[in-house]
């Protein structure tokens, strides 16, 4: 049993309004049986600050990357993690937190390597639910264990590796969602992340730049579809049908957009390149653009 | 030898309470530093320019620090509620070294942040800004000490 989609007219106009869910639509549902609410943020103590009542926290860099190598959990560890969150294959999972989502779309994009079928984002995140002056709680829950299946990750149809990307370029479109200083060069790392930054700045050469920000509406929530396919789709020329693939530095402002692409406006294939710029800025003899121009595609 | 012997006893005990508890409830004493992190004293309120930026953390957050006649050290900081994770590093630091000698809070060693056993429950990467702040405090401390002496 599916919980009921979300009637917001707003939502309706996007491809897929089953993806996502208003505060007011949490605050109804949160109780529900087959619905978990799960908050993912950048800062890992905001969630013990309080938190929308019945939620429980998945933490990116504690929960959801392998502790040794650079990569995601595996099928065991996923399955193993979802158990202790008392979700179940057939739960409706809810995905809200800080910084307009981002967080939050990286952690429904993992959700979405293990095929978990049914997975949302509140609109508007953690800021959306505290600005309406929503009930908070403290006190965490303890769900009982589930019987999550270990099913396999898929790499292939949402994630691009560096090999791909390269191979891309010149063939399918990429959107860099970074900053403007980082997209030019100007800058290695973003505003405020230094330690995660690279030897090399620019851009993956024939890369649109799109920050991730113009997706969103000044209080975090996401921008109207009619909009949204005027960024996407009428100034970049982008359509429905082709592969894209986004990133940013390390993979979660890339996973707002890649939610964007694929969920609000309907892209079928949208891949997110999670090693990003703290990969490819850091890799030897990849080609680099540097400037406001995307650059050309240079014969390999 | 005893654990964490070169470190000032203040910071030593902080490290020895984090140790002695489970993960899950060291996120919750991290979290009561970040509530007992003191506000700015009112002269600093007025005068952000005063304050130093620490970019190291993902959150901002601004500190001071002060070095009496006699050498002793103030620490002021000021990060939003909404940063809990970085006013708990603050609250720390805060807790650990507010008052104590300049030669003590010098010589606190660089890597701090890793000896409080909140590298699994926090992540090595958020604990950067932890060390961030550290060096930052160390470099004004010295410059400061040096002005004094001179």
């Amino acid at each position: 049993m599916t919980a009921p989609t979300d009637q917001h007219p707003k939502f309706a106009q996007y491809a897929h309004p089953e993806r996502l869910v208003s505060t007011q639509w949490v605050a109804e549902h949160a109780g529900d049986e087959d619905v978990v609410v799960v908050e993912s943020d950048e800062d890992v103590l905001l969630y013990e600050t309080g938190h929308v009542p019945g939620a429980v926290k998945i933490d990116w860099h504690t929960e959801l990357n392998d502790p040794v190598t650079r990569d995601y959990v595996d099928g065991e560890g996923f399955a193993r993690l979802m158990s202790a969150k008392g979700i179940s294959r057939d739960t409706t999972v809810v995905v809200y937190g800080d910084k307009s989502n981002w967080w939050a779309a990286y952690a429904l994009w993992v959700f979405e390597l293990f095929g978990h079928e049914d997975v949302r984002l509140m609109d508007g995140g953690r800021a959306q639910w505290l600005a309406e002056g929503r009930e908070t709680v403290t006190e965490a829950p303890a769900p009982a264990a589930t019987e999550y299946p270990v099913v396999e990750r898929d790499d292939a149809s949402i994630r691009a590796f560096l090999p791909e990307v390269r191979d891309s370029i010149g063939r399918l479109p990429l959107i860099d969602v970074r900053s403007p200083d980082e997209y030019t060069g100007r800058r290695t790392h973003m505003p405020d992340y230094p330690e995660e930054g690279a030897m090399r700045g620019g851009h993956i050469p024939t890369a649109h730049s799109v920050p991730w920000a113009r997706a969103a509406a000044e209080d975090g929530t996401f921008k109207e579809a009619e909009e949204l396919r005027g960024i996407y789709q009428e100034e970049l020329g982008l359509e429905p049908g082709q592969d894209v693939i986004a990133y940013c530095r390390i993979g979660e402002r890339s996973s707002h957009t890649w939610f964007v692409l694929k969920y609000l406006l309907g892209f079928g294939s949208v891949r997110n390149y999670d090693g990003s710029w703290t990969e490819w800025g850091n890799a030897v003899r990849v080609p680099i653009a540097r400037g406001e121009e995307p650059g050309e595609a240079v014969a390999a | 030898m005893l654990e964490n012997a070169d470190l000032p006893e203040s910071l030593r005990e902080i490290a020895e309470d984090f140790a002695s508890m489970p993960k899950p409830e060291r996120l919750q004493l991290l979290l009561e530093f970040s509530k007992g992190l003191p506000a700015l004293p009112e002269r600093l309120q007025d005068h952000p320019e005063l304050l130093e930026p620490v970019p190291e953390c993902q959150s901002p957050i601004f500190l001071l620090t002060e070095v009496d006649d006699d050498g002793t050290v103030h620490l002021h900081f000021s990060a939003p509620p909404e940063a809990p994770t970085t006013r708990g590093f603050a609250g720390i630091l805060h807790e650990g070294l507010d008052g104590a000698p300049a030669e003590t809070v010098l010589a606190v060693p660089a890597d701090l942040a890793l000896r409080l056993s909140l590298s699994e429950a926090v992540s090595p990467l958020r604990l950067n800004g932890m060390s961030g702040m550290l060096a930052r405090i160390q470099r004004q401390v010295s410059e400061k000490s040096a002005a004094l002496a001179g």
